[in-house]
């Protein structure tokens, strides 16, 4: 097999939480436990990786992004990793792997106009030999998203909307052209009815530009949308993974399972059958195990195994993998 | 169906110094005794704000530019503070969007809704205590939360407090705003279940604003569609998921990414600003349908099957 785009080898990250200056620091989390998963390089595919709250799956985008660094564990982009990256070919490794945030709010300085932005980009990448070159790429790029450069060009970041926005860092995507891209929650600010506008982006990025995507979020129904192959995240560790209209259409976990049927329908002649009992919805205990399966506190099927053992990540099926122990046997 | 709410030609404006955002711009609905009445819109639209108008909790610069809220036969824009405090709670109760978030984090649970509860009607330290432990287990939360502190619970668990305060004092009429972002979609599903149970077990009346249109269609009676500060559509939610009129309306149910549903496209173009609202139909500069008449004059509500209403021109003629 060719050397992958991307490679996750047994990332762990803990952070230590409480204790001024890390001095009374007791208490650790593992936001990421040992998680494992590869991006191909030879063809272009959207990966979904999904989770609730709390799932490590922002930890994990910032960690491929050299944002934070993993505890253990290697991250691995085009066979070389990703700190070896940063330290030698900086420019390089961020001109290949770019970021897409979940607040089009926050990431643009209210000082500096919109264009600002993308002249920094062309500059810094050194994609245009000329100032004229450089503009005329803004406004192709800006035409390609749908934004008409002659209304928003010259504005300041607080006069657009959060779609204008987001689709701003569309156009960074185009003008960089990276091969991969990590969007993280891309579209859970922005409105229903520009949702599918921006998720039809990437796939075009995916079919036009051959830009592979590792799409973060919670929603497995833009997920199912987007992605080739999903990967579902519990508390820190891979669940299950696999193409993505298996893994919508035969869950394996408990926990996708459980995902699956909580998910609303926009059908009211389909609505949830059977009400979910609110006492067991939430427990004391930290719903996260200790030790154990990570799901086993909500899981209908726990045995005493489930809360001794984790159970290891294993391919049940050709090309499906799943952590549980109802298909170790 | 009885009427207990009627909101008519509300405007709810905010000043500022490029002029007035005309956020709620002429609403007019009515909500029945015992139904889950779905206010749907996405950002902007002025869906908090129209909750705004309705509980009279508007602060400037933001204010009632006109209209009527009619609850139980009273205008609640009129009435005098006194009176209003007293309808607050114990008939009407609100769900603030984000409330989770407003529980004061030194204080234990029952306290807060003992105080809650005294508040708004006089009676016995016992009797509060009583009423606040049988809405903590309405909303399926055991009584040790009482003896709990807010840090101590999820945001769930959180959610169901605040539900459980309004509930509390058994009011005819929960108006939720968002009660369901930034919740995880298993405990959504938990919370939305919980709003159907108060109209079904408890017979309360429940207004639920949302952009999320999947959680109207699980729990909604009747649904009305808000764009641009003005309310487009109206209608049961069977009839307004199967047979949408207004276009907006059917851009926005097949924008929603959902499993299974291989066909999904997007509105294009952008929301308009509430400063400078397109002139007749707030929606003619996204609409594939847009004629002259569009452009210029705005459309009425017209009932165009039996409480099915539509404001759009091109249902002029069935009227």
């Amino acid at each position: 097999m060719s050397i992958p785009l991307l490679e996750l080898r047994n990332i762990t990250k803990v952070f230590r939480i409480g204790g001024g200056l890390g001095l009374f620091s007791t208490r650790t989390i593992k936001a990421v436990d040992s998680v494992s998963f590869t991006m191909p390089a030879d063809k272009p595919v959207i990966v979904a990786l999904v989770g609730e709250s709390g799932s490590g799956k922002t930890t994990i985008a910032r960690m491929i992004l050299g944002l934070l660094k993993p505890t253990s564990g290697d991250i691995l982009y085009r066979g070389r990793s990703v700190s070896q990256w940063l330290k030698e070919n900086r420019l390089e490794y961020y001109k290949e792997v770019q970021p897409i945030f979940q607040d089009p709010y926050s990431i643009y300085n209210p000082f500096y106009r919109i264009d600002r932005v993308l002249k920094m980009t062309i500059r810094k990448f050194k994609l245009a030999s000329s100032e004229q070159e450089a503009e005329k790429m803004i406004v192709e790029a800006m035409r390609e998203v749908g934004l008409r450069p002659e209304d928003l060009l010259g504005r300041y970041p607080h006069q657009l909307s959060g779609g204008e926005r987001q689709r701003f860092m569309l156009v960074r995507i185009l003008l960089i052209k990276p091969r991969l891209i990590v969007a993280d929650e891309p579209v859970s600010m922005i409105d229903v009815s520009l949702r599918a506008i921006f998720l039809d982006h990437l796939l075009s990025l995916r079919d036009k530009l051959g830009t592979s995507c590792l799409y973060i979020t919670h929603d497995l129904n833009t997920a199912s949308y987007v992605a080739d192959s999903i990967i579902v995240l519990c508390h820190g560790r891979v669940v299950e993974d696999g193409s993505a209209n298996e893994v919508i259409s035969d869950p394996l976990h408990p926990y996708t399972k459980l995902l699956l049927t909580s998910l609303p329908v926009p059908d009211p002649r389909q609505r949830w059958g059977e009400e979910i009992d609110l006492s067991t919805l939430e427990t004391f205990e930290k719903i996260k195990a200790e030790k154990g399966c990570v799901f086993h506190a909500r899981c209908p099927y726990a045995t005493d195994e489930c809360r001794e053992r984790a159970p290891p990540l294993i391919e049940a099926k050709p090309g499906r993998r799943v952590a549980c122990f109802l298909y170790t046997s | 169906m009885k009427s207990l709410l009627q909101v008519k030609d509300l405007k709810v404006y905010y000043k500022s110094i490029w002029g007035d955002f005309k956020s709620v711009d002429g609403v007019t609905f009515e909500v029945y005794e015992n139904e889950v009445f779905g206010i749907a819109g996405e950002s902007g639209c002025g869906k908090s704000s129209l909750v705004d108008g309705i509980l009279r909790l508007v602060a400037p610069p933001g204010y009632i530019a006109g209209g009527e809220v009619i609850f139980e036969g009273v205008d609640l824009l009129k009435i005098p503070e006194k009176e209003l405090r007293r309808i607050r709670w114990t008939k009407l109760a609100y769900i603030p969007q984000g409330a989770m978030n407003s529980l004061n984090p030194v204080i234990r649970i029952e306290e807060q809704i003992i105080d809650a509860i005294l508040d708004h009607k006089q009676m016995s330290k016992r009797k509060s205590r009583q009423l606040a432990l049988s809405a903590l287990k309405s909303v399926g939360l055991p009584v040790e939360v009482m003896q709990m502190y807010p840090h101590e619970l999820s945001g769930g668990m959180k959610q169901r407090v605040i539900i459980a305060m309004a509930i509390a004092l058994k009011p005819r009429l929960v108006v939720a705003d968002e009660p369901t972002t930034a919740l995880d979609v298993v405990i959504q599903r938990g919370i939305l279940q919980l709003l159907r149970r108060l109209k079904e077990d408890y017979g309360m009346t429940v207004i639920m604003v949302s952009h999320d249109m999947a959680a109207h269609a699980q729990v909604a009676d009747r649904i009305a569609i808000m764009y641009a500060g003005k309310i487009v559509e109206i209608g049961f939610v069977y009839d307004v998921f199967e047979d949408p009129l207004h276009p907006y309306t059917k851009g926005l149910i097949s924008a929603i990414p959902s499993i299974g549903r291989k066909y999904v496209k997007g509105i294009p173009g952008l929301p308009p600003s509430p400063l400078n609202w397109p002139a007749g139909c707030r929606f003619h500069p996204r609409c594939t349908y847009a004629t002259d008449v569009c452009r210029s004059v705005e459309p009425p509500m017209r009932e165009v099957s039996p409480g099915h209403f539509v404001s759009c021109h091109l249902y002029g003629e069935k009227a």
